[in-house]
């Protein structure tokens, strides 16, 4: 399954044997996984199989229990990722008594990257129109824009988004897509969860988690031709299948 | 540190206040009305001269725990200090910055409330205004320190506020304002000198009976206290959460 090309060079994401317990619940047990450089993966899941637990344990801001998450070849959370991995976590992390561009100009400092980022950002999100106002009197998407537009700050080079596209319109989530595949193709890689199944035709790389345990790491096209299914929720549900009856034989 | 992230930290913070006129509103004026209700109660005679150097101390200590603790703790819970932490913020710049931005609104706040008490109500100091105004800055950052390092023990904006009653009242009974401490009860005397309000109020008494005071012992033990509170906060202040 991991069979990389070989001029892909080292993983910009490598996980070996991570263990993640919260509260009295293990979420992640001998977990392993890699994500190529300068590739979109799609992590996908029900809500509660561990996507955000993964995605924090990436960022470095997981306590662990075991095991190794490597970014760029760093440990994950080290001194030197921290302005090159850009996260969204799943509820928008900003200011609400601030404006969208207070906003984004307080991260932009505290990242040293340059103030006309700050236009670049709130343009990608396409948030031109409401860059003045408050966050507090925003809607759920628009704020999670804001939240998104923070983490295309600087010149990350790993971008973690949890569910950025949750809550969004068809049209703006189409144009999200595209500007992610753009990032990808200037060599960012991004690692993006969604607990929906309908964004796994977007992902050129697709990591099913259920329960905290890999399901699959594949291409769409090949997970359709190992499972026969039709589309992504129907292999999601094959491969289910498949795995209870393992068990219970 | 970072000298940059600090002072973005103390500029964004003022900026969040800037939104919120009322709040500022409510810092800066309130601490005056009440010292005039104050003088109008004793009639402006001998107890208001001994109270209200006092109450300059106190005003800074209180007000600016309040904003602090609930300010650090919405941090804590909206996930914006997860995020500043996966960035290049460092604990203490994100500490100095709050402490930066509630030190010029305590700045601010103490020359009014000196300016109305000295201008408008007559208080007799013996020693130099600047000095009450510099105490009460000082006082406002243990405010500060006590209250981001409180913040990590509640999680919701209820439990931040019974803190006040619980860690900031017995400091302000026992401080010298009701009873002379060297009066009180030779317990309660031991316990008031190790409570920081104690020194503020000491300096600030100092300074309203000395024409040349020595209060920068006790501004010593208020910086002290401060500079401990913000090492346990840092303390709080995880990278990783489970
Ligand atoms: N703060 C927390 N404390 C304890 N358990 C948690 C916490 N957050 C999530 N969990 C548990 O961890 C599991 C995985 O959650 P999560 O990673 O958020 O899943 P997902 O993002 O896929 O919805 C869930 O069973 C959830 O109940
Ligand atoms: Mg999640």
């Amino acid at each position: 399954m991991m069979n990389y090309a070989a001029d892909d060079g080292p993983p910009a994401i490598t996980i070996r044997g991570l263990r993640v317990a919260r509260g009295a619940q293990t979420v992640l047990d001998d977990f392993d996984l890699d994500v190529r450089r300068g590739s979109l993966t799609g992590l996908l899941g029900p809500s509660g199989s561990g996507k955000s637990t993964l995605m924090r344990a990436i960022v470095g801001v997981q306590r662990t229990a075991g095991g190794t998450v490597e970014v760029l070849g760093r440990p994950a959370g080290d001194r030197e990722l921290r302005d090159r991995v850009g996260y969204v976590t799943q509820a928008p992390s900003v200011y609400a008594d601030l404006t969208a561009r207070q906003n984004l100009r307080y991260y932009a400092r505290v990242l040293g990257a340059p103030i006309s980022d700050v236009d670049r950002a709130i343009e990608q999100v396409d948030l031109e129109s409401h860059a003045d106002h408050l966050v507090g009197r925003m809607s759920g998407g628009q704020r999670s824009r804001v939240s998104l537009a923070t983490a295309l700050l600087g010149e990350p080079e790993v971008l973690v988004l949890d569910e950025p596209t949750v809550g969004l319109d068809p049209v703006l989530r189409v144009q999200l897509w595209e500007l992610f595949h753009r990032l990808a193709a200037d060599g960012v890689t991004l690692l993006v969860s969604s607990h929906v199944m309908d964004e796994a035709e977007r992902c050129e790389r697709l990591v099913l988690l259920r329960d905290g345990a890999l399901l699959a790491d594949d291409t769409l096209p090949a997970l359709l031709a190992r499972t026969g299914a039709a589309d992504a929720e129907g292999a999601f549900l094959e491969l289910i299948e498949k795995a209870d009856s393992e068990v219970s034989s | 540190m970072t000298p940059r992230i600090t002072l973005a930290t103390g500029a964004r913070v003022l900026t969040q206040l800037r939104h919120d006129p009322r709040t500022i509103a409510l810092m800066l004026v309130v601490p005056s009305l009440l010292l005039a209700l104050l003088w109008w109660i004793y009639d402006g005679g001998i107890v208001f001269d001994r109270i209200g150097p006092a109450l300059l101390a106190i005003f800074p200590f209180l007000v600016m725990f309040l904003v602090t603790s609930i300010a650090t703790l919405r941090e804590r819970t909206s996930g914006t200090l997860e995020r500043l932490l996966s960035m290049p913020t460092g604990k203490l710049d994100f500490l100095l910055g709050y402490a930066v931005a509630f030190g010029t609104v305590a700045l601010v706040q103490a020359l009014i409330t000196a300016s109305v008490a000295i201008g408008l109500l007559d208080l007799d100091t013996a020693g130099p205004a600047w000095l009450l105004v510099a105490v009460a800055v000082f006082d406002a950052l243990l405010g500060v320190a006590l209250g981001l390092f409180v913040s990590a023990f509640a999680s919701t904006e209820f439990q931040v506020v019974q803190f006040m009653p619980a860690l900031i009242v017995p400091q302000f009974l026992l401080c010298g304002l009701l009873v002379p401490r060297d009066q009180l009860p030779a317990f309660l005397e031991a316990v008031s000198d190790v409570l920081p309000l104690s020194y503020a109020v000491d300096a600030m008494s100092e300074v309203q009976q000395s024409a040349d005071p020595a209060v920068w012992g006790q501004i010593g033990v208020v910086l002290g206290f401060s500079v401990a509170l913000l090492a346990l906060g840092a303390a709080t202040l995880r990278r990783r959460t489970p």
